[in-house]
C-alpha cells in the first residue's frame, strides 16, 4: 500500500570499486543488512568509482570529474551508504576539500557539503541510526578484527564494528593493534617491499593471537591481507564484516582460487 | 639543503634486510609510542592545547617578520648580536667567520638540527677547526662518521652492542657493555672538551620575542654546558622557532616534551637572554644569534605554511609504519619521516626528493600525533598534485586512464568485466600471468602477493 511504502525510510548503497570487481556477496550482504535494519534498499545504477585513486596519487583534475558526477549521480537519495570507510571518506572528508582549494567553486562546494552530511559508512550506521537486530551466536573460528586506517582515523569508526559483531553474532572479535596493513592504494604498488613488510607484521599478530579468520570494514585492506597470506600459505580465512554479520561466511574465503 | 633521497628506493630495500636495524629499532620505536601514550593520557585538555598551540603558531607564521624584529630588537637590547642567514652557505661562513676573528679552534656543540641541514661541522673541519659534538647521540654518530637518523634521538638506529664496539675501537678504555659504564666513558671525555672549548654553539627550542631570549631543553644538560662555559655562545636555529611570549613558550614546551619522549618536562630547561654581565662571577662574554632562512620564507607564503608550525618533537616519526620499517637514513635526508616527506622536498631539490611524499600509505598516525595539528597527510598529497601536474602522463598514467574509464557506466562495467576475466584466467593459467608481470605494477603486486580472484558470485548485476 503506498502509505506503508512511504513510511519505509530509503537508502542509496555506493558499492564501491573493490566490491563489485572482487566481492559482490559484499552488496547482498549489505542489502541484507540495510533490511533487516527497516530501510529500503536501492542502488543507483550508473555508480562508479568515487574518485580516490586519483586524489590520492595528485591527479586532483580527473578526481575533481568523478566527484562531481558522483554527487550528482547521488543527489536525488535522502541516505547514501557505503559498505567501505576509505570511500566514504572520499565522500565526507575530501569532496568539499576538492571543491573549495584554488578551484574554489562555491556550488559545487555546497552540493558536496550536502552529499557528505547525508553519506555514512555501513557498520557506523547500522550502529548510530538503527538498532541492530541481536542474533544467535555463530559458531566460529577465532575471530580478528583490522581496523582500517579511514575508519579509525578518517571516520573515527572504532567500536561500532566490534559492536555489531557482539550484538548481531555474539563473537568478542580480537582487534588487532591499530597500524596499518601497507594496502595505501597506489603505495601497495609503488613500495611493495614496504607494504609487504607491514602486511606480514599484521598477519604474524594475527597468527599469534590465535586467530584464524580476519575480517575488517574496507576491501582494500582485506585484499592486501589476503592477498600476502595466501602467498605465505598461512591458515587464515578473510571477509568483509558485512559478510560476517549476515552470516555469509560459509562463502568461500576472500582469496581462495 | 644536501640530500641523498633520490636513494630510497635502494637505501629502504637494503634497510628492510637489516635484521640488526630492526631489533634497534622496535626496541626505541614502542618505547616512545608507549611513553607518550602515558603522558597524553595525563593530559586531560590535550586536544584544546593542539589547537591553541597551532593557532599560536599560526598567528607568529603570519607575521613572522614582525616577530623576527622584535625579537632581534629585543635581543640586542639585552646585549646580544643577532645575524640572519639567508642559506646554509652564508650560515656556515657566518660562523666561521665569527670563529676565526675570536681565534677560536675548538668548538662544543649542542644538537642542532640547523647545524645538520647546513653541513656546518664538516665546513668548519674544512676550515681546520675542531668540532665536538656533546648530545650523548651526536657524539656516536660523530665518532662512526653516521648522519642523524631521528630528530630527537640521533643514534636510535645503533642497538647498545654497536655502540660499545665503537666505543672500545675509538676510546681504546677497554671493552664495556653496560649502558651506565659507557654513558660514564663519553661523559668523562665530553667533560675535558667543556673546559677546552673557545665556542660553544647550540640550537634553540623557541626564541621569545617579548624579550629577546630562547629557551633550551635537554636532557642531559650538554646544551647548558656548552651555553655557559666557554667565552662565545653561538646559537644556531631557524627563523620559525620565533614565538611571542614566555606564557606561549610553556605552553609548547609542555607539548614538546610529551610528545617527544613522554616526560612532563625535561631534565633542563634553560631560558637565555643575555651574556654575562660585569658582576656575574661566569658565563660566556658574547651571546650570537645566526637565524637561518634556506627557504623557510617561501614556505611561508606558500600552501605548505603550515609545515612550519613544526615543534620538532618527533612524535611523527615514531608513529609512522614505514619509518619504523625503513628507519631514518632511507630517507637521505636531515629530516626524515613524515615531516621529511613534506619538508625535504621544500628546502632541498623538489626532483631529488620526490619519492618522500609518495612513501606514504596515507594512514594518519603523524597528523594524529602532531601535537601542533600538522595537516601532514594532506601536505603529502598537495606535493603529490604538484608533482603530477608537472609530469603530466610520465607517472600515473595508469590512474588517470581509470580515472577517465570511470566517467562513463559503460566503459567502466566492461572494464570490470574484462579485468573479472583476465584475473581467473591470469590464476588458472600462469603463463597468462607471466605475460602480464612485463607491466610493473602486476609484477610489484605479485612478487609479494598472490593476485585477487573474482568472486563467483552473480547475485547482482549492474544496469
Amino acid at each position: 500500500m503506498v502509505a506503508q511504502q512511504a513510511i519505509i525510510p530509503r537508502v542509496a548503497l555506493f558499492v564501491t570499486c573493490i566490491v563489485e570487481l572482487l566481492r559482490p556477496s559484499v552488496i547482498t550482504a549489505s542489502i541484507k543488512l540495510l533490511t533487516d535494519a527497516h530501510y529500503r534498499v536501492v542502488i543507483p545504477p550508473r555508480q562508479t568509482c568515487c574518485g580516490q585513486p586519483g586524489y590520492n596519487s595528485g591527479n586532483r583534475a580527473a578526481a575533481r570529474s568523478l566527484a562531481a558526477r558522483t554527487i550528482r549521480l547521488l543527489q536525488p537519495y535522502e541516505r547514501v551508504i557505503l559498505p567501505s570507510g576509505s570511500c566514504a571518506a572520499m565522500i565526507i572528508n575530501h569532496y568539499p576539500k576538492l571543491f573549495s582549494d584554488e578551484t574554489a567553486d562555491e556550488a559545487m562546494k555546497e552540493q558536496a557539503e550536502r552529499l557528505a552530511a547525508k553519506t555514512h559508512e555501513l557498520t557506523s550506521f547500522l550502529v548510530h541510526s538503527s538498532s541492530p537486530k541481536t542474533g544467535k551466536a555463530t559458531a566460529t573460528s577465532s575471530l580478528g578484527y583490522h581496523h582500517s586506517c579511514s575508519c579509525l582515523r578518517e571516520l573515527n569508526i572504532k567500536d561500532e564494528p566490534l559492536q555489531l559483531l557482539q550484538r548481531r553474532c555474539r563473537i568478542d572479535a580480537k582487534p588487532l593493534k591499530e597500524t596499518c596493513c601497507g594496502f595505501g592504494g597506489v603505495f601497495c604498488i609503488k613500495y611493495p617491499r614496504i607494504s609487504t613488510r607491514m602486511a606480514d607484521d599484521k598477519l604474524n599478530e594475527a597468527l599469534n593471537l590465535g586467530v584464524t579468520t580476519l575480517t575488517s570494514a574496507d576491501m582494500g585492506c582485506l585484499v592486501q591481507l589476503a592477498g600476502r597470506a595466501r602467498k605465505c600459505r598461512h591458515p587464515l580465512s578473510f571477509y568483509h564484516i558485512s559478510e560476517v554479520l549476515s552470516g555469509q561466511w560459509r562463502e568461500p574465503s576472500l582469496g581462495s582460487i | 639543503m644536501q640530500i641523498t633521497s633520490d636513494q630510497f628506493n635502494r637505501l629502504s630495500a637494503a634497510a628492510l634486510s637489516n635484521e640488526q636495524l630492526r631489533t634497534a629499532f622496535s626496541r626505541a620505536s614502542s618505547g616512545f609510542i608507549d611513553k607518550r601514550k602515558a603522558a597524553i593520557a595525563r593530559i586531560t585538555n590535550f586536544d584544546e592545547l593542539r589547537t591553541s598551540a597551532a593557532a599560536i603558531k599560526d598567528h607568529t607564521l603570519a607575521q613572522l617578520d614582525y616577530y623576527l624584529e622584535q625579537f632581534s630588537e629585543q635581543a640586542r637590547a639585552n646585549g646580544a648580536q643577532v645575524h640572519l642567514a639567508r642559506d646554509g652557505e652564508e650560515l656556515n661562513s657566518l660562523v666561521i667567520d665569527l670563529a676565526k676573528r675570536h681565534n677560536v679552534r675548538q668548538i662544543n656543540k649542542g644538537k642542532s638540527m640547523v647545524s645538520e641541514e647546513t653541513r656546518l661541522n664538516q665546513a668548519l673541519r674544512q676550515a681546520n677547526m675542531e668540532v665536538t659534538e656533546t648530545d650523548l647521540g651526536e657524539y656516536i654518530l660523530q665518532l662512526a662518521e653516521e648522519q642523524p637518523s631521528h630528530i630527537i634521538a640521533p643514534a636510535i638506529h645503533k642497538t647498545r652492542e654497536e655502540i660499545a664496539a665503537l666505543f672500545h675501537k675509538r676510546h681504546g678504555k677497554g671493552y664495556k657493555e653496560e649502558a651506565a659504564e659507557l654513558v660514564e666513558e663519553a661523559r668523562r671525555i665530553l667533560r675535558k672538551t667543556y673546559l677546552s672549548a673557545t665556542m660553544g654553539i647550540t640550537g634553540a627550542n623557541f626564541l621569545i620575542a617579548e624579550n629577546g631570549a630562547m629557551m633550551l631543553v635537554t636532557n642531559e644538560g650538554n646544551g647548558d654546558l656548552c651555553a655557559s662555559l666557554p667565552p662565545i655562545h653561538l646559537v644556531v636555529t631557524g627563523i620559525e622557532k620565533v614565538i611571542p611570549s614566555m606564557k606561549d613558550a610553556f605552553a609548547l614546551l609542555r607539548l614538546l616534551t610529551n610528545s617527544a619522549t613522554g616526560q612532563a618536562i625535561t631534565s633542563y630547561v634553560t631560558v637565555i637572554r643575555a651574556p654575562a654581565r660585569k658582576d656575574d662571577s661566569d658565563g660566556p662574554t658574547q651571546l650570537h644569534y645566526i637565524l637561518l632562512d634556506n627557504g623557510r620564507s617561501k614556505i611561508r607564503q606558500s600552501k605548505y605554511r603550515s609545515i612550519l608550525r613544526c615543534i620538532r618533537c618527533g612524535a611523527c616519526l615514531n608513529h609512522c609504519p614505514v619509518y619504523s620499517a625503513v628507519g631514518g637514513h632511507s630517507y637521505g635526508s636531515v629530516y626524515p619521516g613524515p615531516l621529511g616527506a613534506v619538508l625535504t622536498p621544500l628546502l632541498a631539490d623538489r626532483k631529488k626528493a620526490a619519492e618522500l611524499p609518495n612513501a606514504s600509505s596515507f594512514c594518519g598516525r603523524c597528523e594524529q600525533v602532531c601535537p601542533v595539528a600538522i595537516p601532514l597527510v594532506e601536505l603529502m598529497r598537495q606535493l603529490r598534485n604538484d608533482q603530477h601536474k608537472e609530469n603530466s602522463l610520465g607517472q600515473g598514467w595508469g590512474i588517470a586512464i581509470y580515472m577517465k574509464i570511470a566517467r562513463s557506466s559503460f566503459s567502466y562495467r566492461l572494464f570490470i568485466a574484462a579485468l573479472r576475466v583476465w584475473l581467473r584466467l591470469a590464476n588458472r593459467f600462469p603463463p597468462i600471468l607471466a605475460i602480464a608481470k612485463v607491466l610493473p605494477p602486476l609484477r610489484a603486486w605479485t612478487e609479494w602477493r598472490q593476485l585477487p580472484q573474482p568472486q563467483n558470485n552473480d547475485s547482482y548485476r549492474f544496469k
